[in-house]
C-alpha cells in the first residue's frame, strides 16, 4: 500500500480498491449483479411495468385461465408468459411476486441482522454470564429449525386470529416470524469477531482513555467485523426468501390474493398434472434465478472480504 | 531512604497479586476423582505480591522476561485487569476498585502506550479522529476550533505532518504510528504514562528516534513513567529508577546507576552478566541452571531458589520481601538480608 500519496477521496478510494479490482475481473460475479439489479428493478417498478394489476380483481378474466405462455400453441398475446388458473396474467403476478418476496427476504435480513449485532455484541464484548445467556439461547434457536417455528406460529395467528386477519398482516407477520428465528447466525458470527477484535490493543486504548462500553462496542468493533456481517447478510437473504416461499408453499406464508413467488408455486402445483406446467415453472425459475445470483454474489463477496486470500 | 521516597508517591502499589483462571466455566470445572466429583480450579499466578512506589517525576523501568507479569503490572495499573489482591492508589486515592465513570478524572491523568502500533490504531478510523476522541471525550465543553487546535499542538509535538490527520493507521510505518500513539496518549495532558514495550516491536533504527521523543516529551511536560521494556540498554538510557521482575515477584528495586554498577540480587547479577559489553574485564557470564518454574504451580519459599546457587534452607520455606541495603537499592533475597552474600 502507497503510504505517501495524497489524501483520497471517498470515490477514489473505492476506485482504486481491490473489491472493484477483483469485481472487473469476475464474470460470473458481474453477471450475476446485472440479474439481481435487473430482478430488483422489475420488482421494485412492478406497478408501472406490469402489464395488468392481479391485486385488481376487475382486470381478472376468468375466461382467459390457464393460458399458455406465448411460443406453445393456443396462446394470447396479451398474456406473455400465459394466466394462472385464475386468468391472471403470469408475467404481471411473478413481478408483483418477486416484489413481495424481496420485501420479506430484505426486511427479516434487517430484523435478524439488528437483532444479531446488538447480542453479538454483547455478548463477545461483556463476556462473562451475559455471554453465557445470550448464546444458550441461541443454541435453543437454533434447536429448533426456522420452518418449525414459522409454521407453528403462523399456524397458530391464522387459528386464532382467521384466515382474513392473517392475510392482512401477512408481510410484517412473516418479517417478524424469519426475522426472529434466524438472529443467531448474525449473534455467532459477530461475536467470533468481537471477540477477535478485542483482544487488540486499539480496544484497550480506547478503554484506556475512558470511552464508555456501548461507544467502543459501535464505533470501535462494530465497524471492523462488518466484512463477515456483509457476506452473511447476502446468504441470509436468499435463505429468507426461500424459508418465504417454503412456508407459502405449505400454506402459511403470503395468500392467494396477494401471491409471493412461493404461493404463486403452490397455487400452480394443483395443475401441474394437468399439463397447465408454466403456472408453477415460471415462477420457479424466477426464484431460483433470483436465489441463485444472490448466492453467487455472496460467494463472491466472502472470498474478496476473506483475510485469509487477501489482507487489507 | 532517599529524599524523594518520603514525599508522598504519586503512584503506590501494595500487595498487588493477578491470577487468571485456567479451568473455563464453573461445568468445566467439575471433574470425577476418585468415584466423586470435585470442583477443581487452577490459575496462572500472573502476580503474586508486588510493591512498588512511582515519585513523582520519575521514570521507573519494570525489567524482567517473557512471562515475568511486567505488562500484567502496566494492565492492572491502566484498569484494563482488575487485580485479584492489593490495591493501587493515585495521590492517596484507591483507583483499582472504581467503576467506569469514577475512573474518568484519573483517565485523563494517566495514559497508556502499546506495544505493537500496528494493532493499537482502530484501521477504520483517520488519525484526525483518532487524536480528536480523547479530546472530545474529556473536554466536552470545547468548540471545534480548540480541539482542532489542540490536535494541531499533540502532532506537532511528537513530530508528525498536520496533513497526516485525513489518512488512516495503515497508511503509516510502525515508527510514525507509534509517534501517533504516543500523541494520543499526550492529545489529554496527561502527568503520568504507562509505557508497556513501546519500543520492542518497532525496527532498531527507529527505536531510538521513539525513546528520544518519550524523553523529551518526559522533560516538556514533566511525566512520570512507569516503563515496561525486556532491554536492559534502552534501561539504562531511560529510567532513573528500575525495578526487576521475577515470577511475578519484584526482587530488587534501585537507581539505575546503583543497580548498573552493583546489582545485589542473584538473579539481577545474572541479568547484569547478560549483557554484551565491549570491554572484557566484566566477571564471567552467569549462566543460570534449569527454567523458569510455571507460574500454575508456584514454588514455595522465594520463587528464585530453584535456580540460585547460593539458596538454602530458609530460601526454600520463607518468602523473602523486599529490604532496604546500605546504598539504597531494597532488595528481596535472604542471602543479602543475612551477608551471606556481598
Amino acid at each position: 500500500m502507497n503510504s505517501m500519496s495524497p489524501s483520497l477521496s471517498r470515490w477514489s478510494r473505492f476506485r482504486d480498491s481491490y473489491l472493484l479490482y477483483s469485481f472487473k475481473r469476475d464474470l460470473i460475479a458481474q453477471l450475476s449483479l446485472v440479474i439481481f439489479i435487473l430482478l430488483l428493478a422489475a420488482a421494485v417498478l412492478a406497478p408501472w411495468l406490469a402489464p395488468t394489476n392481479p391485486y385488481d380483481l376487475a382486470q381478472i378474466d376468468l375466461l382467459a385461465s390457464e393460458l399458455p405462455p406465448f411460443w406453445i400453441e393456443g396462446s394470447d398475446d396479451a398474456y406473455l408468459l400465459g394466466t394462472d388458473a385464475q386468468g391472471r396474467d403470469l408475467l404481471s403476478t411473478i413481478l408483483y411476486g418477486a416484489r413481495v418476496s424481496l420485501i420479506i427476504g430484505f426486511g427479516a435480513v434487517a430484523l435478524q441482522a439488528t437483532l444479531g449485532v446488538c447480542f453479538g455484541l454483547l455478548a463477545g464484548y461483556l463476556g462473562g454470564r451475559i455471554d453465557a445467556f445470550l448464546m444458550r439461547l441461541a443454541d435453543i434457536q437454533l434447536s429448533f429449525s426456522t420452518l418449525m417455528v414459522a409454521i407453528v406460529v403462523g399456524a397458530l395467528v391464522k387459528a386464532i386470529f382467521g384466515g382474513d386477519t392473517f392475510g392482512a398482516y401477512a408481510v410484517p407477520l412473516l418479517v417478524l416470524i424469519i426475522g426472529l428465528a434466524e438472529w443467531p447466525q448474525y449473534a455467532r458470527t459477530v461475536r467470533a469477531s468481537v471477540l477477535a477484535e478485542k483482544s487488540k490493543e486499539y480496544v484497550d486504548a480506547a478503554r484506556v482513555m475512558g470511552l464508555p462500553s456501548r461507544r467502543i462496542m459501535f464505533r470501535h468493533i462494530l465497524p471492523n467485523t462488518l466484512s463477515p456481517i456483509f457476506v452473511i447478510s447476502t446468504v441470509q437473504v436468499a435463505n429468507a426468501i426461500i424459508s418465504e416461499a417454503a412456508l407459502s408453499f405449505l400454506g402459511l406464508g403470503m395468500p392467494e390474493t396477494q401471491p409471493s413467488l412461493g404461493s404463486l408455486i403452490k397455487s400452480g402445483f394443483d395443475y401441474l398434472q394437468s399439463g397447465s406446467w408454466w403456472i408453477t415453472l415460471i415462477p420457479g425459475a424466477a426464484l431460483v434465478v433470483l436465489v441463485l445470483v444472490i448466492n453467487l454474489l455472496g460467494d463472491w463477496l466472502r472470498d474478496v472480504l476473506n483475510p485469509r486470500l487477501y489482507k487489507g | 531512604m532517599s529524599v524523594a521516597d518520603a514525599a508522598s508517591p504519586l503512584l503506590e502499589i501494595r500487595g498487588l497479586e493477578k491470577h487468571f483462571s485456567l479451568s473455563g466455566d464453573f461445568l468445566e470445572q467439575l471433574q470425577f476423582q476418585g468415584g466423586r466429583l470435585v470442583r477443581r480450579q487452577e490459575y496462572v499466578h500472573a502476580i503474586n505480591g508486588v510493591d512498588l512506589e512511582i515519585q513523582r517525576g520519575e521514570a521507573l523501568c519494570v525489567v524482567g522476561e517473557s512471562g515475568c507479569g511486567k505488562s500484567t503490572v502496566a494492565r492492572t495499573v491502566m484498569g484494563l485487569l482488575r487485580p485479584s489482591a492489593g490495591e493501587i492508589r493515585y495521590q492517596g486515592q484507591r483507583i483499582d476498585d472504581l467503576s467506569t465513570q469514577a475512573l474518568l478524572p484519573y483517565r485523563r491523568r494517566m495514559q497508556m502506550i502499546f506495544q505493537n502500533p500496528y494493532a493499537s490504531l482502530n484501521p477504520r478510523m483517520t488519525i484526525q479522529q483518532t487524536l480528536e476522541e480523547p479530546i472530545r471525550l474529556h473536554h466536552p465543553d470545547w468548540n471545534r476550533q480548540a480541539v482542532e487546535e489542540k490536535v494541531q499542538e499533540v502532532m506537532t509535538s511528537v513530530g508528525i505532518a498536520s496533513d497526516w490527520g485525513t489518512r488512516y493507521g495503515h497508511e503509516f510505518s510502525g515508527g510514525q504510528r507509534q509517534r501517533i500513539a504516543i500523541a494520543r496518549a499526550l492529545a489529554v495532558d496527561p502527568e503520568f504514562i504507562v509505557a508497556d514495550e513501546p519500543i520492542s516491536a518497532l525496527d532498531v533504527s527507529i527505536q531510538a528516534q521513539v525513546l528520544n521523543l518519550l524523553m523529551e516529551a518526559r522533560h516538556e511536560r514533566q511525566l512520570t513513567y512507569l516503563f515496561i521494556t525486556h532491554d536492559l540498554a534502552v534501561v539504562e538510557h531511560f529510567g532513573t529508577r528500575v525495578a526487576v521482575m521475577y515470577l511475578g515477584r519484584v526482587c530488587e528495586i534501585a537507581d539505575t546507576a546503583t543497580l548498573f554498577s552493583r546489582p545485589r540480587h542473584p538473579y539481577t547479577q545474572a541479568l547484569m552478566s547478560a549483557i554484551p559489553r565491549l570491554e572484557d574485564d566484566r566477571p564471567q557470564h552467569i549462566r543460570l541452571e534449569g527454567e523458569v518454574p510455571t507460574p500454575v504451580h508456584l514454588p514455595a519459599g522465594c520463587v528464585f531458589h530453584g535456580r540460585c546457587a547460593h539458596a538454602d534452607e530458609r530460601c526454600r520455606r520463607e518468602i523473602p520481601s523486599l529490604i532496604a541495603t546500605d546504598d539504597g537499592s531494597r532488595v528481596a533475597c535472604h542471602a543479602v538480608e543475612e551477608g551471606r552474600l556481598d
